[in-house]
């Protein structure tokens, strides 16, 4: 409720803000989930450079594949023609993220530096191939999604460097869902499951599926996927699939009081299931 | 024919300042001058205190002083509630702790400041050195051998035993019973979670030793004699003002240490100190709810005659007494366990147990939910053993209807009842006999679905003085009001009690309206501020409708009757002739001969022209102490699904249907138990304070502890039967806490009956998926239902 003392600057761009973080500082983009956590005093950065105001992170454009900018909020991912027609489950997601208050200000940038792996865009980015932009004081790079994830809220971000976007293939000939068990309490989800399937008639051709929430990050599933491809998705596939996705997931489970681990590993299949048959219905 | 604002839903008039936020709270009073304190809390549930440095806290800009334990020299936060017999031991509650804390947010010291951030920058440097010691939370534990001794003069951690009943007689009634079913139940700890956190902020006058206190109180008269009593003041020198207050609960009863310390400190340092609690520490630091470990045992005859009830419960009182906490787990608690049946034999054994949780005291229902819960487990537990429906068990066990008094072995006298025909009008809504066809097909295609039914009464309006004072309360609980009409005829209804969010300036506005004709719009509830209203002992316990009411249709008769008196006077006609009717007399044959209620009180007023012997002036009070509480009942029921995948709970339905006697704004009630309903399902199925073995509040955010949410609930089906208090001026009874009371059981026994197909007899509340679901497992490992 009472963060302590910290300096604030605001940058009119990628190349000023590099130029203004300092060593202990933050970017400060929607600041949705920084704030509380500073207000808790459980982190108390000396400098907030705020970029929520750079032209070049916003926005959303599509050309082959789909190029979000980092402070592009939660709602204009969820409710872009764009996004829903490329990958309808990352909409989906963004869409399930906190209220509506929150899906205006908090930014897809914001959300996956903070890496809570109980959000629900970071689950969509590794199943669906997407790859973070990101900018530091030597130059661009790019990593993948499914990379960029580390561990329990820790990324591949080096300190000083920014996230200014991310891309995504061109999804709109797959069948994907991002279906949510939320816990009660906050709404982030006790498990995630996105799957992406490319259908060649009534075989599944290719599957892409990924963990949240169960687990410390977003955890692609090989072995669910294995599971699922080359078959019809009939019953025996979907059980198989659901018992593998418990093993994809078992080295990186995470639980709380109320909702333990072995809970949520079994929920990782039964919600994959439901999310084979929204992506499909 | 006159018409009654009386029964009438019109809008509450509280909302357009509370919903356009123009309400004014405790914390948006700003004092020029003001210093900010903030407290430094303890980290461990369980240690000595070795050292305490401040020095670096005091050397940072902006501080003006930090005191500990050692500095304050208040006494100790009293506990106000002195149950007899019952062998009590009140432990020292220091404002600030004194060489030891005895749980997680324990003050040990306090910081002022100039600024908010920079006291809790201070705070955060004073340097305490601890030695941490075992702690214990469960409070049957906590009361057993070995537990860690967390005050030195209460032995055991045992606060009180408390056991009124003849146990020889319980003991025959079980001895002589067909079948005995027992439970152990866990009412666990729930957090009240008012949507205003607490505030207080003080200021004393040096030259007139007036003390003013602001604080978020439901029973600000409560304050001032409380604060009077730590602070050393002459109670005529304490104002204490409860401006708006956003819900409480009965979190808002207790005076805290908060309230002590912004006091002391501003005599202290004669300058205003201000306090507003973060919604982390209002989780950490205001009383909790519930936490019984209830061993509940039914006694009944095989053709399902409830023969007894009787319990021991362990009620974990956390680290120090609250201020009516021991009251709770006893009178409020023991004497309900006959509930709306007709059980002969009851026995209760609460024990009273210091524990290192956060302290427990009154949380909506405040014992009466705890023993409704146990009787209706205990009664579904019944029908299972004998093989006979649950409702046809309660149907044989309803006590029949009365109007006016009826004895129940507990001791109570029951004002008025009519349990069976609430309760076949429940289950007529709910279509009760078709729903087990339903639940038999459902269950033929693998879908869960269940059906609780509750059955309540309970005792509220408290209450009687001279009961108060034979059970230990250290206060009355009757109420006083003042009817007050100024020469243009407008009303001003200053009332001791404190509502803060129940509606009562309109509903109270209503009862004045019906009785004396003036427009509900020019009367206006006056309440909150020691010196502007008269003596009263506050609101909690429904209570606010039924005693002040009483008290203000009292003082509204007496003007009426000062109004007939007057009128005849002015119309020079025999009081006898006088007709009223929608706020005018006239007199009797000739009705163009008139004075309405506002000429006369201007005429009261200007006193020109006045009988013999009449005082001038427009204006009744009224004391009034109820003759019994009111036991307002009903019954509930509700529908849910449970899917067996995962554990989760669909709540269909749910219908109450509800007597309070006649309804002043059926609304209002309307909104009393929707709200009352939703805190009682959460019990049941969502919230429950957790605390890890070191007592640490694992549960102390919104992330982890879960509120309910609108979207976890059917739209409701009330329903309601009439049966007046004979006792009331009006007939009403409360309706604060019915749904609380009785919708815990109803959605518990509801997802417990889904569940029985798959072999599940019992679970821990909340019933969170991951423990439905695992009972699933279990349930279906041992071989289902069968």
């Amino acid at each position: 409720m009472w963060p302590n003392k910290f300096d604030y600057a605001r940058a009119g761009s990628v190349d000023e803000a590099l130029s203004l973080i300092s060593d202990d500082g933050k970017f400060l983009a929607g600041g949705h989930s920084l704030l509380p956590v500073m207000k808790l005093r459980l982190d108390a950065p000396e400098q907030l450079v705020d970029i929520g105001r750079i032209p070049e992170l916003s926005g959303i454009s599509a050309n082959g594949g789909l190029t979000i900018g980092a402070t592009t909020t939660h709602d204009e991912i969820a409710t872009s023609d764009a996004v829903q027609s490329m990958c309808s489950a990352l909409a989906s997601a963004c869409g399930q993220v906190g209220d509506q208050g929150v899906r205006n200000f908090g930014t897809i940038g914001g959300n996956i530096a903070h890496a809570d792996p109980a959000s629900d865009p970071p689950t969509v980015l590794v199943a669906c191939g997407a790859t973070i932009n990101i900018q530091g004081a030597d130059g661009a790079r790019s990593v993948s999604a499914q990379d960029f994830f580390v561990d329990l809220f820790e990324t591949d971000l080096e300190d000083g460097e920014l996230i200014t976007g991310l891309s995504l293939p061109n999804c709109s000939d797959c069948q994907c869902a991002y279906v949510k068990f939320p816990h009660p309490a906050s709404r982030y989800a006790i498990v995630g499951v996105a799957v992406c399937l490319k259908m060649d008639g009534g075989t599944c051709a290719q599957a892409d599926v990924a963990v949240g929430g169960a687990t410390v990050k977003a955890v692609k599933c090989a072995g669910a996927e294995a599971a699922l491809a080359g078959t019809s998705l009939d019953d025996a596939a979907l059980d198989a699939a659901a018992e593998a996705v418990k093993a994809d997931i078992a080295e990186w489970l995470a639980g709380d009081i109320a909702y333990p681990e072995a809970y949520r590993q079994q929920m990782a299949g039964v919600f994959l299931k439901r999310a084979v048959a929204e992506a499909t219905g | 024919m006159s018409t009654r604002i009386f029964g009438s839903g019109i809008k509450r008039r509280e909302d357009p300042r509370l919903i356009t936020g123009e309400a004014r709270y405790t914390d948006d009073i700003k004092l020029p001058g003001v210093l900010h304190m903030a407290v430094v809390r303890s980290p461990y549930a369980h240690a000595n205190i070795l050292g305490i440095d401040s020095a670096a806290a005091e050397a940072m800009d902006g501080v003006v002083a930090v005191f500990t334990g050692e500095d304050v020299d208040l006494a100790g936060i009293p506990t106000a509630w002195l149950i007899p017999d019952s062998d009590l031991k009140t432990p020292e509650h220091p404002a600030l702790a004194k060489g030891k804390v005895r749980y997680v947010g324990d003050g040990v010291a306090i910081v002022l400041a100039d600024d908010r951030y920079r006291a809790q920058d201070a705070a955060d440097a004073v340097n305490v050195e601890y030695e941490e010691l075992p702690a214990v939370i469960d409070p049957e534990e906590a009361a057993g051998e070995g537990a860690p001794l967390i005050h030195d003069d209460v032995e055991g951690n045992i606060a009180f035993k408390w056991a009124p009943f003849d146990k020889a007689a319980s003991d025959a009634a079980f001895e002589a019973a067909d079948v005995v079913v027992s439970e152990r139940i866990l009412q666990q700890r729930l957090l009240p979670t008012a949507m205003e956190p607490r505030a207080a902020m003080a200021q004393y006058n040096p030259a007139t030793q007036e003390l003013t206190l602001w604080c978020t109180s439901q029973n600000p008269h409560i304050h001032r004699f409380i604060i009077s009593a730590v602070t050393g003041l002459n109670e005529n020198k304490v104002r204490v003002i409860a401006p708006e207050v956003g819900g409480g609960f009965g979190s808002k009863i207790p005076c805290y240490p908060d309230e002590a310390l912004v006091s002391w400190a501003a005599i202290k340092l004669g300058a205003p100190v201000k306090w507003t609690e973060t919604r982390s520490e209002n989780y950490l630091i205001t009383i909790h709810g519930r936490d019984h470990v209830q061993h509940v045992e039914m006694a009944a005859s095989n053709d399902g005659a409830i023969q007894g009830v009787r319990a021991t419960v362990y009620a974990g009182m956390g680290g120090y007494l609250s201020t009516a906490a021991p009251g709770i787990p006893t009178i409020l608690h023991g004497l309900l366990y006959v509930g709306p049946y007709t059980i002969d034999s009851v026995y209760c054994e609460s024990i009273g147990v210091m524990t290192n949780g956060t302290p427990t005291d009154a949380y909506r229902g405040a014992g009466r939910p705890e023993a409704t819960f146990l009787l209706e487990r205990m009664i579904d537990k019944v029908a299972d053993a004998i093989g006979m429906d649950p409702v046809e068990v309660r149907r044989k066990n309803l006590i029949p209807a009365f109007e006016d008094g009826y004895e129940v072995a507990a001791g109570l006298n029951y004002d008025s009842g009519d349990y069976s025909t609430a309760f076949e009008k429940a289950l007529g809504m709910a279509g009760y006999d078709d729903f087990r066809a339903q639940q038999a097909a459902a269950r033929a295609q693998g879908r869960y679905l269940g059906i609780g039914v509750t059955a309540y009464t309970e005792m509220c309006g408290l209450g009687p003085s001279q009961v108060a004072g034979a059970v230990g309360f250290q206060g009355g609980l009757w109420e006083s009001a003042t009817v007050r009409v100024t020469p243009t005829g407008k009303v001003q209804a200053l009332i001791g009690a404190s509502p803060h969010g129940q509606g009562s300036e309109t509903t109270l506005a209503q009862i004045i309206a019906d009785e004396i004709g003036f427009p509900v719009e020019d009367i206006e509830v006056v309440h909150g501020d020691t010196t502007e209203t008269p003596m009263g002992w506050g609101t909690y316990g429904s209570r606010t409708t039924p005693v002040t009411g009483a008290a203000l249709a009292h003082a509204a008769r007496k003007l009426k009757e000062k109004a007939r008196v007057l009128a005849a006077h002015l119309m020079e006609a025999s009081v006898d002739d006088i007709e009223y009717a929608d706020g005018s007399f006239s007199v009797k044959g000739s009705p163009d001969q008139a004075q309405s209620i506002q000429e006369v009180a201007l005429m009261a007023h200007l006193a020109w022209n006045m009988p013999e012997g009449m005082d001038p002036g427009f204006e009744e009070s009224q004391f009034y102490d109820p003759p019994n509480f009111v036991f307002p009942f009903g019954t509930h029921i509700a529908i849910v699904e449970v899917d067996a995948e995962t554990g989760v709970i669909d709540l269909q339905r749910y219908i109450a249907v509800d007597d309070c006697g006649p309804q002043i704004n059926p609304e209002i009630v309307a909104g009393q138990i929707h709200g009352g309903v939703v805190q009682g399902v959460a019990q049941a199925l969502c919230e429950g304070v957790i605390y890890d073995d070191d007592g640490q509040l694992l549960t102390g955010t919104m992330q982890d502890y879960c509120m309910p949410k609108a979207d976890m609930f059917p739209n409701f089906e009330l329903g309601e039967t009439v049966t007046p208090s004979p006792h009331h001026p009006v007939g009403v009874k409360g309706v604060g806490e019915t749904g609380t009371i009785a919708s815990t059981p109803t959605v518990y026994n509801a997802v417990l009956d889904a569940l029985a197909p798959l072999g599940v007899k019992q679970i821990d509340m909340p019933l969170t998926s991951a423990k439905v679901w695992s009972a699933i497992q279990a349930g279906s490992a041992n071989g289902g239902g069968n």
